[in-house]
């Protein structure tokens, strides 16, 4: 199948190592992948912030380019939902409205269309080490993928012991913008997730979402935590 | 406008760095989360419960007109006084003059937000009238002088400690920490206030139109004392309170339970239906319903936010939100706290006074998830925001995604950016944390993220 890759903005210029790891792993699987290399992103900072005409600007190519896209694996929960679910509040009663609903349909958080679309839990990977799995919000309750595909793929890699923190679906206080608008409560909420992770005594917080891990891993290099962010698409193709 | 947003950032600056106070608020509703969970497994399916919910609340805000009438021509059928207020100084001004018209002096109350809503109890104390709040937390925050903490558990902020130092204060009680004592203590004030009350006041859970019916939940049976002893009552109510059918009490007065308090059912359920009628014993001898308005019928009109008409002030937002689980109550500065205030608070207070309450929000969607009648409530927020900019825009802000939206939909000035980028991060640590910083309100409290050594576009471009 040939699957359009969307890689976000703080993916591509943070965290490559990601993208490439979801590359590989689809690749190995027998997928071409088609990378909209004039794409740098999806338009939510501007969405969130209530800017929805510069929303559109941004998202009016996305849409464009992704017109012809059998399906679209999305590197991150959070921009997913910005493709699946809010463009189409973006371009509700616009030209694009049918465009907009077409393409929610071929998207895919990229745990989502591992275990869901193609049917593959077990990649042959392993991963020698204790692990906590954090629920990126976006996913778990705008596209509604569940805690399970994640889990079903850490269940598969070998050597892998996989702790549940008590708070695992608690947000961890990034919410783009608002980390910076906010930054006490932001932190705050960093905080207690972070805690909560630390009670695993897990070697590192993994989620199928970089910008969480974004969040926490800048708290933990602050604060000094033993503990370190991963992503589960560089679990799955070590 | 100013002070609303510089206000709620000073408190949630104060509050997120008081970690006893975090951690009080965390454990509390922790515990109610667990049995929240347990009592929700009790019912057969709590998510088909949910949408039947939603769907009658649907039914009853989208015939609003025909149900408040038919509520209204029952309850006056059987004698009682129904009294239509739009603006909260209408509403105050038509119980002052019930408590005038009686030649009142003291006042019972029973947990009513309306009643906050309105500031109910300042205007009757500055024309002369005694109020005393009947409902356990209610007392101990009037002691206090302070708003309720939480709309369901308004005193959740104190320590057994604190209350027994308020009691030993106000009413010259014994220290105690014993939560039955302090019980007891605040009864033994109360019981006496019933007794002298000319007027009782109290608030509504439910309006039932079907049989022109106030229903009241409580835990402490002090609403019914509230009801039943003085000569007079009056029931505050906002207009969207009301269901169409008795039946409909069947779902939810377990459901807000369930939502509410992590219970199968709340203590005491009763409906009013009028005054004490010829041949009955006990019940007030005037009944009065006040229903509000104070731009409820503004939401109505907004068929993008009329469900956040649907709400039954269960709470349960504000227990799962982790915005209110860091900052508190208090913060917020309205009546409605949590999730639901910041979604209802910009309609009935105005949009760029309160705007900044919808910003205070990563989003998340603990509230949408739980609330028992499926108000959309963090999309809402995304809808204040975009109102609140398509109103008044914040210039540099507009600038900014206007900038923001050129770069990206340019790749070579986007990949211009990331080079800039990285040479800006060498020379970050000589501003980083100053006022100089551009990422100061990131750095102050957490380090950024490098800017990889090559981006996911130059390493496709080598591949390929």
């Amino acid at each position: 199948m040939k699957v359009t890759l969307f890689i976000p903005c703080f993916v591509d210029a943070c965290y490559p190592k990601v993208g490439l790891s979801m590359v590989q792993i689809l690749e190995k699987l027998g997928h071409t992948i088609d990378f909209p290399d004039e794409i740098a992103c999806c338009g939510q900072p501007a969405f969130n912030s209530g800017y929805w005409d510069e929303a559109r600007a941004v998202a009016l190519p996305v849409l464009k380019r992704l017109r012809d896209s059998e399906k679209i694996v999305i590197a991150s929960g959070s921009c997913g939902a910005m493709l699946k679910v809010f463009y189409k509040e973006l371009f509700e009663k616009t030209e694009y409205a049918q465009e907009a609903r077409d393409l929610s349909e071929k998207c895919h958080e990229f745990t989502d269309f591992l275990v869901n679309v193609l049917g593959v839990t077990d990649l042959g990977a392993r991963f020698p080490h204790k692990v906590t799995m954090h629920d990126g919000c976006h996913g778990l309750r705008e596209l509604k993928t569940g805690k399970l595909p994640p889990r079903k793929l850490l269940a598969n890699v070998r050597d892998l012991d996989l702790i549940e923190m008590e708070e695992a679906e608690t947000c961890c206080g990034f919410g783009g913008t608002f980390a910076a608008k906010f930054p006490m409560i932001s932190t705050a909420m960093g905080d207690v997730k972070c805690a909560s992770a630390l009670e695993t005594h897990a070697d590192y917080i993994v989620s199928n979402d970089s910008s969480c891990l974004m969040h926490l891993q800048g708290l933990i290099d602050r604060q000094g935590k033993p503990v370190r962010t991963i992503h589960i698409a560089e679990i799955l193709n070590s | 406008m100013i002070t609303f947003v510089k206000e709620f950032k000073k408190q949630a600056t104060r509050l997120t760095g008081d970690l006893r106070h975090r951690s009080l608020i965390q454990t509390a509703l922790k515990k109610y989360e667990v049995i929240r969970g347990a009592k929700q497994a009790k019912f057969q399916d709590w998510q088909v419960a949910r949408q039947a919910a939603a769907e009658t609340k649907w039914e009853a805000i989208n015939h609003l007109d025909k149900y408040l009438l038919e509520f209204s021509q029952k309850l006056e059928a059987r004698g009682t006084h129904v009294h239509w207020a739009t603006t909260p100084e209408q509403a105050r001004n038509i119980i002052l003059k019930i408590v005038r018209d009686k030649k009142a002096r003291s006042i019972i109350k029973s947990k009513a937000m309306t009643a906050e809503e309105i500031h109910l109890n300042g205007a009757l104390e500055q024309a002369g009238f005694e109020v005393v709040e009947s409902d356990l937390g209610e007392y101990i925050v009037q002691l206090r002088h302070e708003a309720p903490y939480h709309i369901v558990f308004p005193a959740m902020h104190l320590s057994r400690g604190e209350i027994s130092d308020l009691f030993q204060r106000e009413l010259g009680s014994a220290p105690t920490d014993n939560p039955e004592e302090l019980t007891m203590i605040a009864r033994r004030a109360l019981r006496n206030k019933y007794i002298t009350a000319d007027v009782g006041i109290t608030g509504t859970n439910f309006a039932i139109a079907e049989t022109g019916m106030v229903s009241i939940t409580e835990n402490e049976g002090n609403a019914r004392l509230t009801a039943a002893l003085p000569k007079t009552m009056i029931s505050l109510l906002g207009i969207e309170k009301v269901l169409p059918r008795l039946e409909d009490l069947a779902l939810f007065l377990p459901m807000l339970a369930t939502a509410g308090a992590g219970q199968a059912i709340t203590g005491y359920n009763t409906m009013y239906g009028g005054p004490r009628q010829p041949g009955e014993c006990d019940g007030p001898e005037e009944f009065h319903v006040v229903l509000l308005d104070n731009k409820r019928t503004f939401l109505l009109a907004d068929a993008e936010q009329r469900d956040a008409l649907h709400c039954i002030r269960c709470g349960a937002c504000l227990n799962v939100c982790p915005i209110y689980r860091n900052v508190g109550g208090h913060t917020y500065g309205t009546t409605y706290q949590g999730p639901i205030g910041s979604v209802i608070t910009p309609h009935l207070r105005g949009l760029q006074d309160w705007k900044h309450l919808s910003n205070a929000s990563s989003l998340c969607g603990a509230c949408t998830e739980t609330c028992p009648v499926k108000i959309n409530l963090h999309h809402h927020l995304l809808q204040n925001r975009r109102n609140a900019v398509s109103q008044q825009p914040v210039w540099w802000e507009k600038l900014a995604f206007k900038g923001f939206a050129f770069l990206v939909n340019r790749p070579w000035l986007y990949d211009l950016g990331k080079k800039l980028g990285r040479i800006g991060q060498v020379f970050h640590p000589i501003v980083k944390g100053t006022v100089f910083d551009p990422a100061r309100n990131w750095t102050r409290t957490r380090e950024l993220p490098e800017l990889a050594p090559q981006s996911f576009h130059e390493l496709w471009k080598e591949r390929k």
